[in-house]
């Protein structure tokens, strides 16, 4: 098997025909691994055990004949999503020790199919971050240029995925964790609905705004790997019914183009590369129109309200009581003081201390309510365009990757989620699919282009993709 | 909009973060230019903006409780400090805090 080509799709039918078994199809994953992950440091741990043991009842299952689609299938998760009895750290020191006492309803589903779980991936600190730079545990690097960043805050598991150290992975994405490193490292990230998958076992950042998806190579695999953790759950209260989902087909082949949010410094051939895509889906029969949506220029901003606010009061529970970290101290306060300050990391202990701020007495009037005011502009912007098109289409960032360490200044950092967050605002599901590249100091760079469906929408993501991701 | 001096000591204080003099050096530049940036939204015009925003709590039913002590183990193996099948925390009220309030 050659694992650079390998989809889910194949493997399925491979795995099915038995031409190899999920046993050796697990050992390429970790042969793989062992190999690769010391260049680019996208697990922060490998279960080889564990999984070498599901990939054996997998194909005992295979063996019945009652395989499901991702049954015996190598996949990553990010170190966000609890797996009973293993570690999950949210890529931060405060959980460095910190079993999972309960499976995630995602964990429960993949395991319910009968997947083979290799790891958890690094992480921007508790996803606050556009780059993986904010992990307590180091950075990963891009498999593309190892010297630029692999995107965040899910890049373990996108550079997991695109160095062939998983099938497919699972991220979150708040404010385009999924598909920002999806896009800088070739991928295909999905951000589902919220609300279609269930975020119980999910460690919350800004809980109005996270949702977990698939990470993948192909349109198809995401699809796959979404089919199998949708679905409504009783323990997640944001989670929607199944019949929201229902008959919410394309109808028109018409896609929109926010021009005038589109100027919003993005570098010239990342604009390029956009435009080609879009030409290239105006060849296969879509209408492009131009949308409005001028409260997406404030997007940016309430984002970087709404988020820090739910961070502040989200995080406050690590508090060196019930779980995580504990810093020996005379007194409560102070064990809580010393905790917090040992346990989070600076982008974390910034967002704290803004979304402190905008909540405060006095300011949360001017700050988090006007921003919640905002976001119901940005909502019903989408909800007017999608009254005449059956998609969105953007850039998913206004630039490649980045070298370590080049955006050190936290607004800069922020800047380049300009065209990810909106979707996060809104509700709505959206996909990166890679779709061309850039040069940089001789270096091939992905690009990802960015599509946004309606709520419910996710088969016109998945369709119009396929046409994205075939294109010569 | 912002304070022309953001007291982040006192934010530190209210988010239970202990904050040393080097770093409070540092984030008293960076939490006002952050605040400086997300003020741009005070140019957005939401007079128009009077939908309510829908949002409503979701409730389960308080029924069908599992059975008692079935989760304990795990949820006090987690914890830091535990004397027998309690969580161990540090004394809130102290007699030298009662003490200082008479």
């Amino acid at each position: 098997m050659d694992l650079s080509t390998l989809t889910i799709a194949e493997a399925r039918r491979a795995l099915d025909a038995k031409e190899y078994s999920a046993l050796e199809l697990t050992e390429a994953y970790l042969g793989t691994i062992a190999k690769k992950d010391k260049d680019i440091h996208a697990y922060l741990e490998v279960w080889a055990d564990s999984a070498r043991q599901e990939a054996r009842a997998a194909d005992e299952t295979i063996a019945r004949g009652t395989s499901q689609a991702l049954t015996g299938i190598p996949l990553a998760l990010k170190d966000l999503i609890l797996v009973e009895g293993r570690i999950a750290s949210a890529g931060s020191k405060m959980l460095e020790k910190y079993s999972a006492s309960y499976d995630a309803t995602v964990t429960a589903k993949l395991k319910a199919q009968g997947a083979v779980l290799l790891g958890r991936t690094n992480m921007d600190e508790f996803a606050l971050g556009s780059s993986t730079e904010n992990s307590a545990y180091g950075p990963t690097r891009n498999p593309h240029d190892t010297s630029r960043v692999p995107g965040g805050t899910s890049g373990g598991s996108t550079a997991a995925v695109a160095a062939c150290m998983a099938l497919g992975a699972l991220g979150s994405d708040t404010g385009g964790s999924i598909r920002q490193p999806s896009g800088f490292c070739g991928v295909v990230g999905l951000k589902p609905t919220y609300g279609a998958v269930s975020r119980s076992g999910l460690i919350a950042a800004a809980s109005s705004l996270d949702q977990i998806g698939p990470i993948a190579k192909t349109v198809a695999d995401a699809k796959s790997i979404f089919d199998a953790i949708r679905g409504h759950d009783d323990s997640d209260s944001t989670s929607l019914p199944d019949s929201f989902f229902e008959n919410k087909v394309q109808i028109r082949r018409v896609l929109g183009v926010p021009r005038a949010f589109l100027r919003a410094g993005i570098e010239p051939d990342m604009l390029s590369s956009f435009e080609s895509t879009l030409k290239a889906l105006l060849d296969a029969g879509y209408s492009i129109v131009d949308v409005e949506l001028p409260a997406l220029d404030y997007a940016l901003a309430a984002y970087y309200i709404i988020n820090p606010a739910e961070v502040s009061t989200n995080l406050a529970r690590f508090d060196g009581v019930r779980y995580g970290l504990s810093m020996p101290a005379p007194t409560i306060g102070e064990t809580y003081e010393k905790t917090r300050a040992a346990g989070f990391g600076p982008e974390t202990r910034r967002r704290i201390l803004v979304g402190t701020f905008v909540l405060s007495a006095g300011y949360a009037d001017a700050y988090y309510r006007k921003a919640r005011a905002v976001r119901e502009l940005i909502r019903a912007d989408f909800a007017r365009a999608f009254q005449s098109v059956d998609a969105i289409v953007l850039p998913v960032s206004p630039v490649p990757p980045w070298k370590f360490g080049e955006k050190s200044d936290p607004l800069a950092m922020y800047a380049a989620d300009i065209f990810t967050v909106p979707v996060n605002l809104a509700g709505v599901p959206a996909m990166s699919v890679p779709s061309g590249s850039v040069e940089r100091e001789g270096k091939q760079l992905p690009v990802g282009f960015q599509l946004i469906a309606p709520h419910g929408g996710e088969d016109t993501l998945f369709s119009i993709g396929d046409t994205v991701a075939r294109r010569p | 909009m912002t304070d022309p001096a953001i007291d982040v000591r006192a934010l530190a204080k209210l988010a239970r973060l202990e904050v040393s003099d080097a770093e409070l050096a540092k984030l008293e530049k960076e939490i006002p230019d952050i605040l400086a940036f997300v003020e741009t939204i005070k140019k957005a015009d939401v007079s128009a903006e009077t939908k309510a925003d829908g949002l409503r709590n979701v409730m389960r039913t308080d029924e069908n409780p599992h059975e008692s002590g079935k989760y304990t183990k795990q949820l006090l193996d987690a914890a830091p400090a535990r004397e027998g099948n309690r969580i161990a925390v540090k004394q809130v009220i102290s007699r030298q805090n009662v003490e200082r309030r008479k």
